[in-house]
């Protein structure tokens, strides 16, 4: 009962949400859309019993990949009155398509339903009882899979390494701030005069 | 707890190599842009001591069957590494006189070595999978490495978005088999595909073979291999040419002949179809280059055909002529690479092919080197390009692919135009007017150079009993361990 009225509201909310990513005008408002439907969609995989799944989409998908989404749409220059265009025109399209993929939706469903799938793998099973999804993923990522594990933590390593040599810069004559410094330094060491010759101006070098 | 530790113990080359390019990367970012000829001198002695551990490391499987350390894995890590370090030893002089030296050049080919050792070892899908985006990642950065110019950066995303495509084909395929099989591991597939005939395992081998084509750059994959020639870092390229290539082979060796043993017929036509291609690719492709680099480029497209020849026989002297014909190879295309850097006029490196005229009156000790690695790639004997050739034309012939043998020496034939047109103008042809004569050579480029054209001949003569026991026995010792 109670799982029941946590589904439909889950799957209400999560439908909401998806529709509103579609309409709505601030691309801002999307993306925040589409983070609702993420919760609601973890939400839904809780219900299922796989937790672990539940958490990778909240950490992954709500944690990483929107947050970059608004990065993009913030940062990004892009005019999305003219990406608008053409709305009316390629609306029929869009409708078969969406209308084809409901259609093998609802197929596949029915075809679960009465009989198929369902038969043999009627709910999911745990791989133990007495230890939930965390738990088993861990016990072999840290020993089966430690190898491997870590080989992908390489992976990641070099991907930031790659960003930093390709993308960063020394330049030259940034004053950075020296705490040390500036807590240290007294009236004398303050100031310093400097003689310029009449005439000949400054430049920023001769300051530093 | 014991299982664990005798899994690091047979996983230790990679281990070390992993350890010791985190220390190095810690030593770099503290000790700053100063440390780099440090830095590349340590990760040199870093993949000579991992070659000393694969070496002397004992054999078996780890991991749950992940990680295979036999014979062929051996031998095939002691080549990558070492080429690995020969790399460096390439790069750093040269990254330092165009000023684009950094302490990251080192670090990324270790730990790019690091990944080829998974691939050479690699036993289950995973593995495989983890081990080439390993090492592709640290390629893809290594080929963009000089930022500021506009062809390197074209390159490396050229490199980046196709390897990405391959990755997703490699996928595709490895899912298909594990959907089919249920099972990741090579030797529960090879079990499975045994009892089973499944369209399905054709399918997904197929879409693999496609995806690691790509990485040995095999037509009809290699449409990336010259602008990544020509675009990137003339030292990555001589890596690109040489480790990752050795690599692939071999995990391509073992997954085909560890995996899918049965299904010999079935890869086999595909793989010679691919060699054909890429004999067909890289002979006639050659012939309109101007530029030394994309040669380069189409040479390696066409001796990749002769080395997946090899692994097609399906025999035991087929991985072992791969094996042959990868040592060889690497050993020659070291010799151009070096050569390709050692030469440069007016301090602007000699790209042309035209640029070589009159080499001889500059420069006779390279144009003698450069001639003889232009023989021994042609295939003339007794230099070590003929036995390579040698060797994977007999083990075709003895499975019964005598044709496509004769296809590859017809295409030897056309390849020899662009070779001897290099001997022509270093020799024959007079250095045209108004050019300057070339600077000096640096030392470890000319050093490498002339002692992969004394490998080529006449040490070659020498050193191929040796390199045929070696590759004998990693062939026989296959998978056992």
């Amino acid at each position: 009962m109670l799982q029941g009225i946590a589904f439909y509201l889950l799957a209400t909310v999560a439908v909401l949400g998806g529709l509103m990513v579609v309409t709505a005008k601030n691309p801002v408002h999307s993306v925040l859309w589409l983070i609702l439907a993420f919760f609601s969609s973890a939400g839904l995989f809780v219900l299922l019993g796989a937790e672990f799944l539940a958490m990778l989409l909240v950490v992954v998908y709500v944690g990483a990949v929107a947050v970059l989404f608004l990065f993009v749409v913030m940062m990004l220059d892009v005019d999305f009155v003219r990406l608008r265009e053409g709305y009316a025109r390629y609306l029929p399209l869009a409708a078969i398509v969406a209308g084809i993929l409901l259609a093998e939706m609802i197929m596949i469903s029915l075809a679960v339903v009465s009989g198929g799938a369902a038969a043999d793998a009627a709910g999911p099973v745990a791989a133990t009882a007495d230890m939930s999804n965390v738990e088993a993923i861990g016990r072999v990522l840290y020993t089966d899979y430690v190898y491997i594990f870590q080989a992908a933590g390489i992976v990641l390593l070099i991907a930031m390494i790659g960003a930093i040599v390709l993308t960063l810069r020394h330049k030259p004559n940034i004053k950075r701030q020296n705490v040390a410094r500036q807590v240290g330094r007294d009236a004398k060491t303050a100031m310093e005069v400097k003689s310029v010759t009449t005439g000949a101006g400054v430049t920023p070098e001769d300051l530093v | 707890m014991p299982d664990l530790i005798s899994a690091l113990h047979l996983s230790a080359p990679e281990a070390t190599l992993a350890v010791g390019g985190l220390v190095l990367l810690m030593l770099g970012a503290f000790m700053g842009e100063k440390s780099v000829r440090f830095i590349s001198a340590l990760s040199v002695g870093l993949l000579v001591a991992a070659t000393a551990v694969a070496v002397t490391g004992p054999l078996g499987q780890a991991f749950n069957g992940a990680y295979v350390a036999d014979p062929l894995a051996v031998y095939g890590k002691a080549l990558i590494f070492l080429s690995s370090a020969v790399a460096i030893v390439l790069g750093d002089g040269w990254m330092r006189r165009a000023r684009i030296a950094k302490f990251e050049y080192p670090i990324l080919i270790v730990l790019a070595s690091a990944g080829m050792g998974m691939m050479a070892s690699s036993g289950d899908l995973i593995s495989l999978y983890v081990g080439i985006e390993l090492h592709s990642l640290a390629l893809y950065v290594l080929a963009a490495f000089h930022r500021d110019d506009l062809k390197a950066s074209e390159a490396g995303l050229k490199y980046f978005v196709l390897g990405a495509l391959s990755s997703g084909l490699l996928l595709y395929g490895a899912s298909l088999i594990y959907g089919f099989t249920g099972s990741m591991r090579f030797d529960e597939i090879a079990a499975y595909a045994a009892a089973n005939q499944s369209t399905g395992l054709i399918f997904g081998l197929v879409f693999l073979i496609c995806g690691l084509a790509f990485k040995v750059s095999a037509a009809p994959f290699h449409m990336w291999t010259p602008d990544v020639y020509e675009g990137a870092p003339t030292p990555v390229v001589a890596l690109f040419a040489t480790a990752p290539k050795v690599a692939a082979m071999v995990l391509i060796a073992r997954t085909l002949e560890g995996a899918f043993a049965g299904s010999h017929d079935q890869w086999a036509q595909v793989l010679i179809l691919i060699s054909l291609i890429s004999f067909a690719v890289g002979a006639f492709g050659g012939l309109v280059q101007k530029d030394l680099q994309r040669l380069l480029a189409y040479s390696s497209i066409a001796n990749i055909g002769y080395a997946l020849l090899g692994i097609a026989a399906g025999t035991t002297a087929g991985v072992q002529a791969m094996l042959v014909f990868m040592t060889l190879y690497v050993l020659d295309q070291f010799g151009f690479f070096a050569i390709l850097l050692s030469l440069s006029r007016g301090g602007k490196p000699i790209r042309k092919i035209a640029d070589l005229a009159g080499l001889r009156k500059d420069k006779p000790v390279t144009a003698i080197a450069l001639t003889v690695l232009s023989l021994s790639v042609l295939g003339m004997p007794p230099l070590a390009g003929f036995w390579a050739k040698f060797y994977v034309f007999g083990a075709a012939a003895d499975a019964g692919y005598w044709m496509v043998g004769a296809a590859g020496l017809v295409a030897s034939v056309v390849a020899g135009f662009y070779y001897l047109r290099i001997i022509k103008l270093m020799w024959f042809d007079p250095t045209p007017e108004g050019v300057g004569p070339t600077d000096a050579s640096p030392v470890e480029a000319r050093t490498i150079a002339w002692a992969s054209a004394a490998f080529s001949f006449p040490l070659v003569i020498v050193a191929i009993g040796w390199i045929d026991h070696f590759a004998g026995v990693a062939a026989t010792g296959f998978g056992a361990g």
